[in-house]
């Protein structure tokens, strides 16, 4: 019998999964990590694991081994977290696996993009069940419905890792992979104090998150985790707005899923104006605070 | 200590690659092919390891056609003590890979295993994972930096909103991050003696089940050409207008 597990690390990673849960077609139950969900997104059941801290890779594909019985696809949003998880899972108990799903032409072919999205391979998976990550980007919001039944579970998740330390950084600002609006800059933001004022001042004022070329990120101004790209995140936000960017292929890769890109930069023959939707050829200092007035 | 680096060789990710025009694989005609740079990352940090600790073993091991001795002599030529190529013509996925990795790493009994987070052909990022899971071992994925002791080794490792810091005993398995290290230029001597080092050429220990195919690729949806604009307020007023913000 064909069913559908999603495992989400947060309830954030809940509501982004309903899109692509809907695509698939199957009927689903969530399994939400962290966080008691009573999110009614089209799923049949709610099963809350209520676990404190997230556990190395290694304890958790161990504690959720049983609970992945009776599923044909078991699926978490595409991040770092998932990836480290799910492949660990997929290796525990012999799973099919494909990353990074952006469409779904079967509940057994699915397209993926390969060489840094540069082309789309569609792959079949020859066995059941599969493990999956998806891009939720590409699976838009079905409305809400269905009444779903609670469930808790306890895990065991034993590891031979111990977590040393953790250090979240980010603070309020949303979330890049599923932020609605991002403002990236590059290294013409100089150092990490401009950075934080003239790209985040921009993104605090519409709500967004903040981004960065590997360039900027290489020479310290802005932190790794937000770095975009290839070899960073892939994003996919309404409006990605990039500031003294010039449009690296690699970073062009991990934005051309955006709906809308505005491109700011002095140079007017700089490869991102190819790909962005519009333009703006002015310097960044004088083009950001311009906006936020005009904005406000 | 024993290392094990696995290292894939892959197309040159800076070669803009192109569908085939059947569809049926990717165009490589003409490209050059490299180590996976997270790969190349990996036998940098293994031969940085026993710069710094000495007593260090660094097997490189690549499976896959005959061409792959190219990339095993590079990473001779970085520092690497011995490779084995498995030579095969098969088709692999990534747990099959992972199977094949694992029985050469039971027989050789490396206390670290050190690799790229993902090949960047495939970009699956799973082979490491599925490696560590198959010989029951800790795993340290996104690696930004290794530090060794005589008992295991404590991993700086990127997360989705910061990082986090693990601590694994032996005998475990670490995928390498971008910031890791700067893999070191090669100078000709390097490349001399790469020539004289052992490689081993062996058959597969396994057969592959192939539970993922790739069936059909095609060059992803165009972006429409966009256009300038001319000033702060026409930009904010389109945005407006479509709604963006």
């Amino acid at each position: 019998m064909s069913r559908l597990l999603v495992i989400a690390f947060q309830p954030s990673d809940a509501v982004a999964s309903a899109g692509f849960a809907a695509s698939l077609g199957l009927p689903w139950d969530l399994l939400c990590l962290t966080g008691a969900s009573d999110l009614d997104l089209g799923n049949e059941k709610i099963i809350s694991a209520n676990l404190d801290l997230i556990p190395p890779a290694d304890g958790l594909a161990t504690g959720l081994a049983k609970a992945i019985d009776g599923y044909s696809h078991i699926a978490c949003v595409s991040s770092m977290q998932s990836k480290d998880f799910l492949a660990r899972l997929a290796g525990t108990s012999d799973l099919a696996m494909v990353t990074d799903v952006v469409g779904i032409d079967s509940p057994t072919t699915f397209k993926r993009p390969i060489v840094a999205g540069s082309i789309i391979a569609t792959v079949e998976v020859l066995s059941s069940p599969v493990a999956m990550t998806f891009r939720p980007a590409g699976f838009p919001k079905p409305a809400r419905s269905g009444v779903s039944v609670q469930e808790s579970i306890t895990l065991e998740t034993p590891s031979k890792a111990t977590i040393v330390s953790r250090s979240v950084r980010g603070g309020a600002r949303p979330d890049l992979s599923q932020a609605k609006v991002i403002v990236s800059g590059g290294r013409p933001l100089k150092d990490a104090e401009t950075f934080e004022r003239v790209i985040g001042g921009l993104a605090d004022k519409l709500g967004g998150a903040i981004g960065a070329t590997r360039a900027a990120v290489d020479s310290g101004i802005a932190p790794n985790e937000i770095q975009v790209g290839q070899t960073g995140k892939i994003v996919a936000p309404d409006l990605y707005i990039a500031a003294g960017i010039s449009g690296s292929t690699q970073h062009m890769a991990g934005i051309k899923d955006s709906k809308i890109i505005v491109a700011i930069n002095k140079d007017p023959d700089a490869p991102i104006f190819e790909l962005a939707d519009y333009g703006l050829v002015a310097d960044l200092y004088d083009a950001i605070p311009a906006i936020q007035n005009e904005i406000a | 200590m024993k290392v094990l680096v696995p290292i894939k060789r892959v197309v040159d990710p800076y070669t803009k690659v192109r569908p085939l025009a059947d569809g049926s694989g990717v165009d490589t005609s003409g490209a050059k092919f490299e180590i996976n740079p997270f790969d190349e990352i990996a036998v940098e940090e293994a031969v940085r390891i026993r710069e710094k600790i000495g007593d260090v073993e660094i097997t490189v091991v690549s499976i896959g056609k005959s061409e792959c001795e190219e990339q095993l002599r590079k990473a001779l030529a970085m520092g690497a003590d011995k490779a084995i190529l498995i030579e095969s013509d098969a088709e692999f996925d990534s747990l099959s890979i992972a199977k094949e990795l694992a029985a050469l790493a039971t027989e050789l009994q490396p206390e670290l295993i050190l690799m790229g987070k993902q090949a960047t052909d495939d970009d699956c990022n799973q082979v490491g994972q599925m490696l560590a899971a198959k010989l029951n071992r800790p795993q340290a994925t996104f690696a930004s930096k290794v530090e060794v002791s005589t008992s295991g080794v404590t991993v700086t490792r990127e997360t989705d909103d910061g990082d986090e810091t693990l601590s694994l005993p032996f005998p475990c398995l670490v995928t390498a991050d971008l910031r890791l290290n700067e893999p070191r230029y090669i100078g000709l001597p390097g490349i001399i003696k790469a020539r004289s080092k052992p490689l081993e050429r062996r058959t597969p220990a396994t057969t592959p089940v192939v539970k993922v195919r790739v069936v059909r690729v095609e060059a992803p949806p165009a972006r429409e050409a966009g256009r300038k604009v001319s000033s702060v307020s026409e930009l904010v007023s389109i945005l407006k207008d479509r709604g963006a913000l």
